[in-house]
């Protein structure tokens, strides 16, 4: 963990191979449903769109998990509520009836994702601020306490569908574009996306980002230079939430459904074995993770239908092989130390 | 000892702390005056850590007053306490260890600049933080060694490390606790001379078992037996303090 830490955090003066680098995965990432169209394969877009919104949701936690040390076993919280945010939007718009008697509802990916982003960050608020005041185990277990509340809470509210959840039978509007179509769905994730990772890449190097790091390696070190670590890591979760909030939103609107499968705990485990097999700590290695388990689950599934006994010895040997996961692989891969 | 302004800049009354049956810290009174280096010697054992984790803030007295300048700051969280003026560096050094030595420095000036809520401008790039965080980097001998990460540091540059990052937060009283510990004789003369040349600047409570390195820098010493001050004084006059030769120096073990 140390290593890939440094990778991305530690000091290194500017080079231009990671901007090829980037500059690259983007240009692949632009071509790709060109590509797979070309090849008489388009589901392979469909499949990239899972990707890259799990992506964000992966990265999203390991600003937490990885950056911060905050081991949260409840991001499935975030992600559920962002697919709810969209899902009962939606509804409410359709009945044209409002929410709460407040709001309307609305089927417009510009009201939606904020809207999202919103009540995401105000439930890390105040589940963060609630499970910060422990460490350790203990903050894994009341975290994942709080999601399970929130599954059970979902999955009894029959307003909403209870165990059945909610269908969202056309995708967010988006000026005029025709986001039915998979690649143009599939453009916007990658917008999405993009503009994400520009912002956590940003925000990892920033005072901020720093201090999250610091709080991580010793919270003593940093009180003892006066840096009380609640507020800090308080942020850092909120931000963390907000960002797979988003990500559930745009899950919602790429499977048109919503349910309580994406509050269950199980989502949170997937997100943190993405965050592991692609490279904790390191800014685009849950990315690479997103992408590992997607197409993974995608190619072992097809196989047998006893694909998870595949996939766990598979893992184990990534995490125990690779020191660091695939993120730390491919760098070393590249010539990097 | 001339020049000493009356008022106390640290002021401790009635401090106690047990831990189950063992009494660590037991009444103990102790001055520090504005610009002395006040050193506490004591046996292995006598609470000497134990009484700066409780000045800074990181264990809480079961009794007893704390005053920084005359305010009472013995309720106050150990951030707190460092924004009023204390500063302290570890026995067992306290380090970021995946962060380079600049980085280090560089975060203490960060957070000596105010709140750390800024997420957006690359913290590495700031000049102003790194040009600062050089100076101090330098000061402290380890100029050659800004770039390398704690972890391939030796035990001796962490001590320097640790003191530089102290100085960085610009305390008014540094707690120094056992700054010599576990150097080689270079190195241990090397710290003398940094803490020598800081006298004066910055007021210091130096927990120290370098007897050599005590007598030749410390301006008054307190000796802290079993949790207990049992003599203050003058390096002279605790040299020729009969209790504190029983209790602690042993004939000639000076
Ligand atoms: N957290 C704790 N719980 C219980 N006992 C403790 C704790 N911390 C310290 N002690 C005990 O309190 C006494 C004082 O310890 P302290 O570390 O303050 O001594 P010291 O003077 O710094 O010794 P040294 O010179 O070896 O560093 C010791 O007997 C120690 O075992
Ligand atoms: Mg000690």
């Amino acid at each position: 963990m140390r290593d890939t830490v440094t990778a991305q955090t530690g000091f290194a003066p500017p080079s231009a191979k990671p901007l090829l680098a980037a500059a690259a995965v983007i240009a692949a990432l632009v071509l790709l449903p060109f590509v797979a169209q070309a090849a008489g394969s388009p589901a392979t877009v469909a499949l990239a769109t899972r990707v890259l919104i799990y992506g964000i949701a992966a990265a999203s936690l390991n600003l937490a998990l990885g950056y911060g040390g905050l081991v949260s076993f409840g991001h499935a919280a975030f992600f559920g509520i962002g697919g709810y945010t969209v899902g009962i939007l939606y509804q409410h718009y359709v009945a044209d009836e409002l929410i709460l008697g407040l709001f309307t509802g609305s089927n417009q990916l510009l009201v939606t994702l904020p809207a999202a982003v919103v009540v995401s960050g105000l439930l890390a608020s105040v589940i963060g601020a609630l499970s910060l005041r422990t460490s350790g185990v203990q903050f894994i277990m009341i975290t994942l306490a709080f999601a399970q509340m929130i599954f059970y809470l979902f999955a009894s509210l029959t307003a909403y569908g209870a165990e059945d959840g909610l269908i969202v039978r056309r995708r967010n509007e988006l000026f005029g574009l025709d986001t039915r179509n998979d690649t143009v769905f599939y453009f916007i994730c990658l917008g999405v996306a993009a503009a994400f990772f520009a912002l956590l890449s940003r925000i990892v190097r920033s005072r901020f980002g720093l201090v999250l790091v610091g709080l991580r390696q010793s919270e003593r070190r940093m009180a003892a230079i006066g840096i009380a670590p609640y507020r800090y890591k308080l942020a850092a979760f909120v931000i963390s939430g907000i960002g797979t909030g988003l990500a559930g939103a745009l899950m919602a609107n790429y499977l048109r459904f919503v349910s309580p499968d994406m509050l269950h705990w199980t989502k949170s485990g997937e997100l943190m074995i993405m965050v592991i097999l692609g490279g904790v700590g390191t800014l685009f290695g849950p990315l690479l993770g997103a992408a590992a388990l997607v197409i993974l689950e995608t190619v072992l599934a097809a196989w047998t239908e006893h694909w998870q006994i595949i996939l766990g010895p598979l893992l184990l040997a990534v995490v125990l092989f690779t020191r660091g996961g695939l993120q730390a692989l491919l760098a070393r891969l590249g010539g990097k130390p | 000892m001339s020049g000493i302004s009356p008022e106390p800049l640290l002021s401790v009354r009635g401090l106690a702390k047990r831990f189950g049956g063992l009494i660590a810290t037991d009444g103990v009174d102790l001055d520090v005056m504005p610009g002395e280096l006040h050193a506490l010697i004591g046996p292995n054992g006598a609470g000497k850590t134990t009484l700066i984790a409780q000045l800074f803030g990181e264990l809480r007295q079961d009794a007893g007053a704390i005053r920084l300048d005359g305010e009472e700051v013995g309720h106050l969280a150990t951030p707190d306490r460092v924004h009023r003026g204390l500063g302290r560096t570890f026995q067992i050094t306290q380090l970021l260890p995946d962060f380079t030595v600049l980085d280090n420095v560089a975060l203490a000036v960060q957070a000596r600049d105010g709140h750390s809520f800024r997420f957006l401008a690359d913290a590495r790039r700031d000049e102003g933080l790194r040009g600062r965080a050089r100076r101090h980097v330098t000061a402290s001998g380890l100029a050659n060694r800004a770039e390398t990460r704690v972890a391939d540091l030796s035990h001796g540059e962490q001590k320097q490390l640790e003191l530089a990052v102290a100085l960085a937060c610009e305390p008014r009283l540094l707690l120094l606790d056992e700054p010599m510990a576990g150097l080689g004789h270079v190195e241990s003369g090397q710290m003398v001379e940094t803490l020598r040349a800081l006298k004066g600047r910055t007021t210091m409570l130096l927990v120290e078992h370098d007897m050599d390195a005590v007598f030749a820098l410390a301006d008054r010493v307190s000796v802290l037996v079993y949790g207990r001050i049992i003599a203050t004084g003058t390096v002279e006059e605790i040299r020729d303090n009969p209790d504190v030769r029983t209790a602690y120096l042993g004939e000639g073990d000076a």
